[in-house]
């Protein structure tokens, strides 16, 4: 029995959250088995994504027919090392953030919608696995509106009614970007004929000069760059993280920008190739300036904010750029650098938002005004922000200074060092934002709200911690991370120069 | 003539800028999703013009023809209307949602109400 | 014990020291006990090194892997060595200091000030240690996170400011420029280990050697080079003993220690020499030295003064690692030692009429000598160790800075040094003398004691330290001549 599912791995990382999620509604009635299913679910799929991954560093790529219909003509599997290692991002923030969710969720949505709550969740979850681990053009399309449309879901459900505006402002832009997505997948198969992704790495070669594939192209990079918040794009953002609800915010923002990076990464050096995106086409000049002008605005934005969790989601938009940064310098070295961010930031923002949700479970506001005084009330959760905070800024020791040398180093390496200065001017205004929040959360005289706050419950403390002493973990412990990083970006970079 | 022969591209091009536009420009949540599911419509079209195979006809197996138009364009847009009539239904749910708490579902008084959207 | 689990356990020791201060809170005299405990054990163990350095042993320590080829090391050398035996020998003095002080004044939240100050502490240790740029960016970092609940202590607005600015500026400046200055270094060496004669000698170009040198010099705020030195000034506002531990030896030194270990052992001084790449940097440190007395002149605020003055005076051991000669080098590293001793006297002193007769500012304090003769006889002492004249220690690291800018042919450095001296003369020394023979204004001075008993032998102790350096500096000196490759 084992040893056939063993053989089903692939399948069944997108089967099982697929499958729990109408368990969720048929056991509606009782929301303690719901969560526990959930529970079980993201474990097990955070299970096979470690055995995945296993899988594919001693073994190599793994290609996995479903329903036995071979490629190029049924839906390919296709896992190397680079969805290897997003999967088990994205699985692995949602093993920690699945625990949090229930005392979080039982205190900020309605009971008879918390069943719906926790459905979403994991069709969100199934989306976005599946679009890590297809092997199938159209069907990153798919998996990609099943995440985008649990999403909205999941954020019209906050409790302020601008989480509803919010959500229906994503739902515009994430539709529009999704249909462009679409039109750039169509262009492709048209000037090949194919849509598995492998297929059509090998067939477009032969027509690098056509316009419709340059313009195929383009829609593309700008349906993927709506999704990941890519800057000017990024308008969607900073709403739909700052009204969703706690557990959606931290799960969403540690996930849905880092699945779609991958989109980008998997079409632009697998699918289209490095020469025709890098040579052919200015796409490394655009990331770059795209991603400058995002980590500049979005940091510099960020400081203005009243609201912690838009302040994060603008911080968010900045780390985009840093990603995004490391995508264009177009080195194993700069991917190395991204890669590493994506799963560092994964880890940061998630323990941010999570630490912030604590705040919020006792004093039901974000608002900075309301934060005032908090930290000696809540000296855990407020000291778990700080932090992940401090990893945001990239000090040593914290996972975030890793990303950041090594992006540094990339940017050194082609001669680019204003780069280098940018990213660590990026650092000095996060350090401006975070502190704000610090000084304010510490020596204000408490709010009303947080004169009554008491330290959160370690239902939400135990799960926001293991995600800081992972900040601290990765930051320390290097090997793994950069391992496969280097491991992925060196497979992406198979294709360059 | 070239220009008349590609006028089913032609039209999605239109549909496509028309449903944009109005998405834009449009202040009522009802005639953005309108205006998005013209928009994605377009596609459908662009899809399934895609599909056509000259002097092909359509891909049932019939005694003594040889050429088919592609099939594959029109099973990829069947599951990409289910996808956009989701949206649409998302979407209006969300519109109804958003009636209820603001009592409209013009952009600009919500906006009054709300200074975030 | 092992030198380097010596070293190992000097800077695990605060750490853990840190839980049962915490612990102990509510009993101030077992909290107190433990520090004071902990602290001479410190001392010990530092102490217990100096054969082996001295004998010319550099234990080595790998704490943690970090990426291949980083790591944070420990690696004990002479010019560490001075650095970790000041630290640790004033922090056992200033515990004892601080109890007197922090009772009679009353402070608040007391069990955090000794865990915070325990974590410093081990920081300044870690910069002490440091064997390679990392380990030594990573302690700075920590050392400037673990002072910030000190400096805002008082928990007003005003230490709030002052706390601001003084993360503001040093986290600023070292992620700013520091950090970006060691990534360089890392991307042209493949490596960041202090090496005896220079990691980057012969590596890089001339023009891009005094840009690096540049950034390795501002990026380092703690040494306090105009014009990234406003934060020490504002930082006053903490309470005495942090500002006279902090502010003028664990925090300042760490920086000033930097930039020594910097031209040394990143640079090498022959390298920076044949560059030449230090010489426009030397502008800097002599205006700093300068306009820094300059500004201590006109302070009113005692601790303001002693502020400028500590800014100007870290300048001279700028000055001195930028000289690039080796009896320069000697000079610096010995006014590390010389210059710590000096200032904590005064800076007690500050603390100790704070305490007995509240008073902050400096024309306030006619009179004062002949109710607290000892503090201001200390007071006395420790100017005349600033100011370099015998018979107290300063006047050794004075001498040798002065040598080593004739060595390096920077006569306008001697000069001024020299009118800095005379400076240091100028607004020192009229603090004493007002107080012994000027004649109080208000008869209510009469009422006012000396500090508390554990503030005087504090007091004691750093003032014969000075005159103790006056008269056997070997161990200081014997440490500096090594660094700069004298056997």
């Amino acid at each position: 029995m084992l040893s056939v599912l063993a053989n089903d791995l692939p399948a069944l990382q997108v089967v099982v959250p697929l499958v729990s999620a109408p368990l969720c509604l048929i056991l509606a009635r009782w929301p303690r088995i719901v969560w526990l299913l959930c529970l079980a679910a993201s474990w097990t799929s955070l299970a096979i994504a470690i055995e995945l991954l296993d899988q594919v560093l001693s073994g190599g790529t793994i290609s996995y027919a479903m329903g036995g219909w071979a490629a190029p003509w049924g839906i390919e599997y296709r896992i190397d090392a680079v969805n290897a290692y997003v999967i088990l991002i994205v699985t692995g923030i949602a093993s920690v953030v699945m625990p949090y969710a229930n005392q979080s969720v039982a205190k900020e949505i309605p009971a008879d919608r918390v069943p719906l709550f926790y459905a979403l969740l994991m069709l969100c979850l199934t989306g976005l696995l599946g679009m890590t681990i297809t092997g199938d053009a159209f069907n990153v399309f798919v998996f990609l509106e099943i995440s985008s449309l649990s999403m909205y879901g999941l954020i019209s459900m906050g409790r302020d009614r601008r989480a509803l505006t919010s959500a229906f402002q994503y739902l515009v832009m994430g539709t529009i970007g999704g249909t462009f997505i679409l039109v750039g997948i169509g262009f492709l198969y048209v000037v090949t004929g194919t849509l598995n992704m492998a297929d059509l790495a090998m067939r477009l070669p032969e027509v690098t000069q056509l316009r419709t594939l340059h313009t195929g192209f383009a829609f593309l990079v700008v349906g993927i760059g709506l999704k990941l918040a890519m800057f000017p794009l990024h308008l969607w953002l900073p709403n739909a993280y700052a009204y969703a609800p706690s557990t959606a915010t931290a799960f969403i923002a540690a996930t849905a920008t880092k699945v779609a990076v991958y989109a980008l990464l998997r079409f632009v050096f697998t699918v289209i190739g490095p020469v025709i995106a890098y040579q052919d086409l200015p796409f490394g000049e655009i990331a770059k300036v795209l991603a400058v002008l995002g980590l500049v605005t979005g940091s510099f934005v960020a400081i203005f904010q009243e609201n912690v969790k838009r302040m994060l989601a603008y911080s968010s938009v900045a780390q985009i750029g840093y990603i995004l940064l490391g995508i264009g310098l177009a080195t194993v070295m700069g991917l190395t650098a991204s890669m590493l961010h994506l799963f560092n930031h994964a880890l940061i923002k998630g323990a941010l938002f999570m630490a912030v949700g604590c705040l919020f479970y006792r004093t039901r506001s974000v608002r900075l005004d309301d934060l005032r005084g908090i930290g000696r009330k809540m000296p855990w959760s407020f000291g778990a922000f700080v932090i992940a905070g401090l990893s945001l800024i990239g000090v040593p020791l914290t996972a975030g200074f890793v990303s950041k040398w090594y992006l540094v180093q990339a940017s050194l390496e082609v001669g680019q060092w204003p780069l280098a200065v940018l990213v660590l001017g990026g650092s000095l205004l996060a350090i401006i934002y975070i502190w704000r929040v610090v000084e304010i959360a510490w020596f204000g005289s408490p709010s009303t709200r947080a004169a009554e706050a008491t330290e959160a419950p370690l239902g939400l403390l135990i799960p926001t911690w293991i995600l800081v002493l992972a900040n601290l973990y990765f930051g320390t412990h290097t090997g793994l991370t950069v391992g496969v990083a280097n491991l992925a970006a060196r497979t992406l970079a198979e294709g360059l120069r | 003539m070239r220009f008349l022969q590609l006028y089913n591209y032609e039209i999605a091009i239109f549909l496509a800028m028309v449903g944009l536009y109005i998405v834009v420009s449009s202040g009522n949540l009802v005639k953005k999703i309108a205006g998005l599911s013209m928009f994605q419509i377009s596609v459908f079209i662009l899809y399934i013009s895609m599909g056509v195979v000259e002097g092909g006809t359509v891909p049932i197996l019939i005694e003594g023809v040889q050429r088919y138009s592609n099939p594959l364009p029109h099973v990829l847009i069947l599951t990409a209307i289910v996808v956009g009539v989701a949206t649409t239904a998302v979407a209006l749910s969300l519109v109804i949602r958003i009636n209820e708490a603001y009592g409209t579902a013009e952009e600009d008084e919500i906006h009054e109400q709300d200074e975030s959207f | 014990m092992s030198p380097a689990s010596a070293m190992q356990l000097a800077v695990a020791l605060p750490v853990a020291a840190s839980v049962p201060i915490v612990l102990t809170g509510r009993s101030p005299n077992l909290r107190e006990l433990v520090t004071l405990v902990t602290a001479a054990v410190v001392l010990g163990l530092v102490g217990s090194t100096v054969p082996d350095v001295l004998a010319g042993e550099r234990p080595e320590l790998t704490l943690l892997q970090l990426l291949p080829g980083l790591s944070l090391t420990f690696r004990l050398e002479p010019l560490g060595m001075i650095f970790a035996l000041v630290a640790s020998f004033l922090w056992l003095v200033t515990s004892i200091y601080s109890i007197g002080y922090m009772r009679g004044h009353h402070e608040q939240n007391q069990t955090r000030f000794y865990a915070c100050f325990a974590l410093a502490i081990a920081s300044a240790l870690g910069v002490a240690f440091a064997g390679n740029m990392l380990t030594l960016f990573v302690a700075y970092e920590l050392l400037s996170l673990s002072t910030y609940p000190l400096v805002t202590h008082a928990g007003t607005d005003e230490a709030k400011r002052a706390g601001r600015l003084y993360l503001g500026i040093l986290m600023g400046t070292s992620i700013g420029f520091m950090l970006l200055a060691v990534m360089w270094t890392w991307h042209i060496t493949g490596s960041l280990d202090f090496r005896e004669g220079g990691l980057l000698a012969g590596q890089i170009e001339g023009p891009a050697a005094a840009a690096l040198l540049a950034l390795y010099v501002f990026g380092i705020g703690k040494a306090a080079v105009m014009p990234f030195h406003r934060w020490l000034p504002a930082a006053m506002v903490a309470p005495t003993p942090v500002s006279a531990l902090l502010h003028a030896v664990a925090v300042v030194k760490s920086g000033v220690f930097a930039i020594l270990k910097i031209c040394v052992y990143l640079f090498g001084l022959d390298f920076l020499t044949s560059t030449g790449a230090s010489d426009w940097l030397l502008y800097f440190a002599g205006a700093t030295i300068l306009i820094g007395s300059l500004i201590a002149m006109r302070q009113d605020n005692l601790k303001a003064r002693l502020a400028y003055s500590t800014i100007s005076q870290l300048s001279y051991i700028v000055a001195g690692a930028l000289l690039a000669s080796s009896l320069a080098t000697t000079g610096a590293a010995m006014h590390i030692a010389m210059h710590a001793f000096g200032k904590i006297t005064l800076f007690f002193c500050a603390g100790a009429i704070l305490v007995a007769a509240h008073k902050t500012e400096i024309s306030q304090m006619d009179g004062l000598g002949r109710v607290m003769p000892l503090t201001f006889s200390a007071f006395f002492i420790g100017s005349l160790s600033i100011i370099g004249l015998p018979p107290t220690g300063g006047t050794w690291s004075k001498f040798y800075l002065a040598l080593g800018s004739l060595e390096a042919g920077q006569m306008w450095i001697l000069v001024t040094l020299m009118i800095s001296s005379v400076l240091n003369i100028a607004y020192l020394l009229p603090i004493p003398i007002r107080a012994f023979f000027a004649v109080s204004a208000d008869s209510e001075s009469q009422a006012i004691k000396e500090a508390p008993l554990p503030c005087l032998i504090a007091i004691g102790a750093s003032t014969a330290g000075c005159l103790y350096l006056f008269f056997d500096p070997s161990v200081v000196y014997e440490l500096a001549r090594r660094i700069a490759g004298g056997g």
